[in-house]
């Protein structure tokens, strides 16, 4: 009986391995072309959402646009006048070697600068100070920034299209609810983008706490 | 006939008072006073405590109330609420979301210690004011060890340390629930998306779960919460955040009322550094489940066998 058993399953066995085989194929192929293609549209576009279609989207927060410099007056309605980065940048010769603050003379003297080498001009765009600019000199708008962050950043940008980086709100079921997520500056100070040391303002008095005080 | 011997007299005796003897008598007495040590024992129980209503003394197992059962406890809550509390809640009863299981994860590289999910917990979930309650307890660990046990809550310097890793802990809602199997009375059970529920009204607060949680996220409620009635939320899950009374456990539910509608929990949205991760385990495509595939993961405690839902993990 057991010897018949035996017989009919090393057929079996054999089929089994055999799909076995075939599928490992399948899903390390799988596998290796989706995370390439992960890799490059983290580099391309700004979040990548989820491939089956929802009823609602992920919003990403943008910062508002480019900066606007306040001249310290007030126009005839008494609201603050501003004026954009470009109206001092036309005039003035772009300088690619500056990397701090203390170096310029002028304007953003106090400017502290903590975000590896970078100088000025890496992020910043010499033709338009409007905008930004990529690694390859393309021009990308302020509202974009992530796709600049994502550059050098492309870890933390794969994490943050699977919701792994940076706070969301909303809903975590996309057909019952939108979610909104945070921006790369929301969070990161660009100049500076270590995250800010915390004072922890809430803690529970429990039993465990209690003990400790004793 | 006549010239038979003259028949015994026969008695009718009782049992034992016929025929008394020592024995008998000290067993009679000591049935007597065992009747009476019952009896005065189970008084408790013969007699309604003040702060309970009649209706909710003979409120059944929450699995055994009808719709209209739990229609007519809600409305009994929410007025309840509004004579206590002064705030006018709607209690709901969400039910699990078919073929959803529901996970989380923590990164604890990006876990700072900074204490805004305990905060977000505490109001959320109508936690007592006096006791600063909530259902997160944040380790702050030595590096290089693994050791939760070893972890302290009580730090209140700047966060993080650089030679420190923070771990916040709560409900593990494990697949083989240590807490469920020890409760006497069936007051706490695993739900279909895995949540492990308390009925507040069934609990005796024997607090054996408590003491049977390998990670501490159980807490007892020795006093009845008081909350200022602006402060109360008033979206409240019968199976989750509504004011439990005074003698109960509670535990982290995962926000049931929020994420069994679709929502993110409560501690996940007040997370400032983004390292908390919930989902669906049961969809392949979840946030979920690309952390699960993507990092190193590890659950606390894995030795136990506890199988917990609730995942840590390091970038």
């Amino acid at each position: 009986m057991a010897a018949h058993q035996g017989s009919v399953n090393i057929p079996v066995l054999l089929v089994l391995v055999a799909t076995g085989l075939v599928a490992a194929i399948g899903f390390s192929y799988f596998f290796t072309s989706s995370v390439i293609e992960t890799e490059i549209s983290s580099l391309t576009k700004t979040a990548n959402l989820p491939t089956t279609e929802k009823k609602f989207s992920v919003d990403i927060r943008k910062p508002i646009g480019p900066p606007r410099v306040l001249t310290g007056l007030d126009d005839v309605h008494g609201s603050a006048v501003t004026v954009s980065c470009s109206t001092c940048h036309a005039t003035r010769e772009p300088n690619p070697a500056n990397k701090v603050g203390s170096d310029l003379n002028e304007f953003h003297g106090s400017l502290s600068i903590s975000h590896g080498s970078l100088s000025c001009l890496s992020c910043h765009n010499s033709n338009d100070y409007d905008a930004l600019k990529l690694a390859d000199g393309s021009r990308v708008e302020f509202t974009n920034v992530m796709t600049l962050c994502a550059q050098c950043h492309s870890r933390q940008m794969q994490d943050f299209e699977h919701g792994v980086h940076g706070g969301m709100n909303g809903y975590w079921d996309l057909n019952r609810g939108a979610q909104t997520k945070n921006n790369c500056v929301d969070c990161h100070q660009p100049h500076a983008p270590q995250f800010p040391k915390m004072v922890p303002t809430f803690k529970p008095r429990d039993r465990f706490l209690e003990k400790a005080d004793q | 006939m006549s010239n038979n011997a003259p028949q015994e007299k026969k008695y009718v005796t009782l049992p034992i008072l016929g025929q008394s003897s020592r024995r008998t008598a000290l067993k009679v007495a000591g049935a007597a006073l065992g009747l009476a040590a019952f009896g005065k024992a189970d008084s408790p129980l013969m007699v309604i405590p003040e702060n309970v209503s009649v209706d909710e003394f003979l409120q059944r197992h929450y699995k055994e109330l009808s719709d209209d059962d739990k229609r007519k406890i809600f409305l009994r809550l929410e007025t309840e609420s509004r004579e206590n509390y002064g705030a006018d809640v709607t209690i709901s009863d969400p039910k699990p979301i078919p073929g959803v299981k529901f996970g989380y994860a923590i990164s604890l590289t990006k876990c700072n210690g900074n204490g805004k999910c305990m905060e977000a917990c505490h109001k959320e979930n109508n936690h007592h004011r006096g006791v600063d309650q909530s259902y997160i307890r944040i380790l702050e660990m030595s590096k290089g060890s693994m050791d939760m046990e070893q972890g302290t809550t009580t730090y209140d310097h700047a966060v993080p340390q650089d030679d420190k890793y923070y771990m916040p802990v709560q409900c593990q809602q494990c697949d083989n629930p240590p807490c469920v199997t020890v409760c006497p009375v069936e007051a706490t059970w695993k739900e279909a998306d895995g949540i492990v529920v308390v009925d507040y009204n069934w609990c005796i607060g024997c607090r054996y779960c408590e003491a049977a949680c390998p990670y501490h996220a159980r807490r007892f409620n020795w006093e009845s919460p008081e909350i200022p009635s602006e402060e109360v939320n008033p979206n409240q899950g019968y199976l989750s955040n509504r004011v439990r009374p005074q003698g109960t456990m509670e535990k982290c539910h995962f926000c049931l009322h929020r994420t069994r509608e679709g929502r993110l929990p409560a501690c996940l949205e007040a997370c400032p550094t983004g390292a908390r991760v919930f989902g669906d385990l049961n969809n392949p495509e979840s946030d979920i489940n690309w952390v699960l595939k993507n990092k190193r993961v590890f659950v606390l405690k894995e030795d136990l066998g506890t199988k917990p839902s609730f995942f840590y993990f390091f970038d």
